[in-house]
């Protein structure tokens, strides 16, 4: 073998390690007692030599030295993915059901706590998907509706003694409702400008929540609400119990998860579907076509809302206790994050997203001090690599305004 | 005579400060082809944008079929069948070929016509059979002028506004433009209202003109006039 690599790409190389040297030395060398070297350089040298292997390792792949070991493997994923391919999808739909209904016979509790955390984001993801992937109108405040679900079914239980199951269309309704009256002022605007408004709003929904006292009981929250009731077999008589076990629970949102998941599919393959996209392609062409966009877009955004109520519902079901700190805005970039990780517009996408951004921090607990760390460089290698996402749409979303002229 | 299907009276439109159009004026009779032509700027996009309601009329008023649509909602329009296929062709770049034809029948619910009228689109564009299954921003230039025509005839129209179809095409493929929109004119009794910078290949197939400068109607004619006037061969066709 020759040379390894050109010149110019260990010159980015020593850059980068150069660079990230000065990224690290003030975050670790700064101490009350003054500026210290060597715990930095020392951390630095690990990272080094680790990234050092790795560039050796990617330098050979692009010579194909690596070919003796890549080719099988890439035989074996070749028939592998052939293979996944020749059973019908149906078959694989039914697969995951049944792996999915079975889970919380083997689960443990706290297995089964996490995926059911995981699923009350993917009805998440999936509505902001709606908004996002579908119609192209990046909402920065979608956790509002989430929120709106959440205290529908805490103040109707509370108050009202009514059931989950009656409230839950009630928060789907009461959060399409919201839907409207935030829409309506804001969709006249495009792009950034909606971004920041709605941004906006979700603010306003949180800090109604927060000071609104004679309703909401301010920060302090809504406790004693009564989780959903399924029917059960007691001493040969039906009736309906409430869920207080964990699989239970976990019964209720795939329930939940499975209607959202159909729903959106359904949704998307629909004429409403499509002139949602038509006017995330082009809103002009769109309107000239006959297709009322202001209408259409007051739509997807109600759409969206009624997943992230429904969901907001279960939310208050499960833990019995609302207040106004689950609906941050960090709540609302979580769910944006895992629309986009996970490919806009895309179904398996959105889900495999969730299950990255929920599953994942939990399975490495042991570094949980650098998770956010971690979180943001996996985001920003992920959106140089794979900007389209885990598992990308058929076609991506994209904003009309973005695409430029002509 | 018969009633105009268009007319424009004392149209003025503008954005911001600046005011594309002043006072502009004209008819277009049912089963013609007429023209606009002008240099680039004159105002003949922001004509067809404000007979549909895209740009504001700031005073005047547009008459279609003897009723008044100024201010009427652009996406009202199609279901008149007044339809017009923008300049730069707009189609949408995602959507397959077909969804693009079947984003044109958004507002019709007859089943068996929408599809009576995509085969008729498929016979006129045979190109768009071949690649249907394919995204329209993966067409070439020529093709997807092609597609903005066929979505616009998807809406069965009865006045076509086209504008510049020519744009940034090769002139084989101009040519073939205008002949299928001669043959919807005749065959389809479409009337078609067309803005062009290619004068001579406009006054050609309309058969009257109007001649915009800076926002207004300085020359109105018939097309075997206008293509005999020194001035226009001047100014419009580079003599």
């Amino acid at each position: 073998m020759t040379t390894l690599g050109s010149r110019r790409r260990w010159a980015g190389f020593a850059i980068g390690l150069v660079w990230f040297f000065f990224l690290l030395w003030p975050l670790m060398g700064i101490k009350p007692g003054g500026l210290e070297f060597l715990p930095a350089l020392l951390v630095w040298a690990r990272i080094a030599v680790a990234a050092l292997f790795v560039f050796v390792l990617w330098l050979l792949k692009q010579q194909g030295a690596l070919g003796l070991l890549e080719r099988p493997a890439a035989r074996l994923g070749g028939s592998l993915s052939g293979a996944a391919r020749a059973v019908p999808r149906g078959l694989w739909i039914a697969a995951v059901l049944a792996a999915a209904f079975c889970l919380p016979f083997f689960a443990e509790r706290y297995a089964l706590d996490v995926v059911i955390n995981v699923l009350v984001y993917v009805c998440l993801g999936l509505g902001l998907n709606v908004v996002v992937g579908l119609a192209g109108l990046l909402d920065l405040g979608y956790i509002a509706f989430y929120g709106v679900g959440a205290y529908t079914y805490a103040l109707l239980s509370v108050h009202f003694g009514l059931s989950f199951w009656l409230c839950l269309p009630l928060a789907a309704v009461f959060a399409a409702v919201a839907g409207c009256v935030i829409g309506y002022p804001t969709l006249r605007m495009r792009g950034d400008y909606l971004a920041i408004v709605t941004l906006g709003f979700g603010e306003i929904v949180r800090l109604v929540l927060n000071n609104w006292m004679s309703l909401t009981n301010g920060p302090n929250g809504i406790l004693g609400i009564k989780p959903p009731a399924l029917p059960w077999l007691v001493d040969g008589h039906w009736r309906m119990l409430e869920v207080r076990a964990l699989g239970g629970l976990y019964y209720v949102i795939l329930g939940l998860a499975a209607f959202t998941v159909l729903a959106v599919y359904r949704l998307n393959h629909s004429r409403i579907g499509r002139a949602f996209e038509a006017v995330r392609e082009d809103e002009t062409a769109a309107q000239l076509m006959g297709v009322n966009t202001f209408a259409i877009k007051l739509l997807a955004y109600a759409m969206g809302a009624i997943f992230g109520g429904l969901a907001g519902a279960f939310f208050a079901g499960r833990m019995r206790f609302v207040s106004p700190e689950s609906f941050t805005f960090m709540e609302s970039a979580m769910v944006l994050a895992m629309v986009v990780l996970g490919g806009m517009g895309s179904i398996p996408g959105v889900i495999l997203g969730s299950l990255a951004l929920i599953a994942l921090p939990e399975v490495f607990r042991g570094f949980e001090l650098y998770r956010m760390l971690v979180f943001g460089g996996v985001m920003a290698v992920m959106m140089i690599l794979k900007p389209r996402g885990l598992w990308p749409a058929r076609r991506v979303g994209q904003r009309s305004e973005e695409r430029g002229r002509g | 005579m018969s009633e105009p299907i268009l007319e424009l009276r004392g149209v003025c439109a503008g954005y911001g400060n600046i005011q594309a159009l002043r006072e502009v004026s004209l008819k277009v009779m049912p089963g013609e082809i007429v023209t606009i032509i002008g240099a680039n700027g004159a105002g003949k996009s922001t004509t067809l944008m404000t007979i549909c309601n895209v740009v504001r009329a700031t005073s005047g008023q547009v008459f279609y079929q003897g009723r008044d649509i100024t201010g009427l909602s652009a996406d009202k329009l199609p279901g008149r069948g007044l339809c017009q296929v923008p300049e730069g062709r707009r189609i949408f770049p995602r959507l397959t070929v077909q969804e693009n034809l079947e984003m044109g029948a958004f507002l019709r619910k007859d089943a068996a016509r929408i599809e009576f009228d995509l085969d008729k689109v498929f016979t006129y564009f045979p190109v768009l059979k071949e690649r249907r299954k394919q995204p329209g921003g993966t067409l070439s230039g020529g093709e997807q002028q092609m597609l903005a025509v066929g979505r616009a005839l998807m809406t069965r129209p009865r006045l076509l506004l086209l504008d510049e179809p020519s744009l940034g095409l090769a002139p084989l493929i101009v040519q073939r433009i205008f002949s299928i929109i001669r043959t919807i004119n005749q065959e389809e009794d479409v009337t078609v209202l067309l803005v062009e910078q290619n004068a001579n290949l406009a006054l050609q197939t309309a058969s009257r003109g109007y001649v915009l400068e800076t926002g207004s109607v300085v020359l109105e004619d018939t097309s075997a006039n206008l293509l005999a006037n020194p001035d226009i061969r001047k100014a419009y066709l580079g003599e």
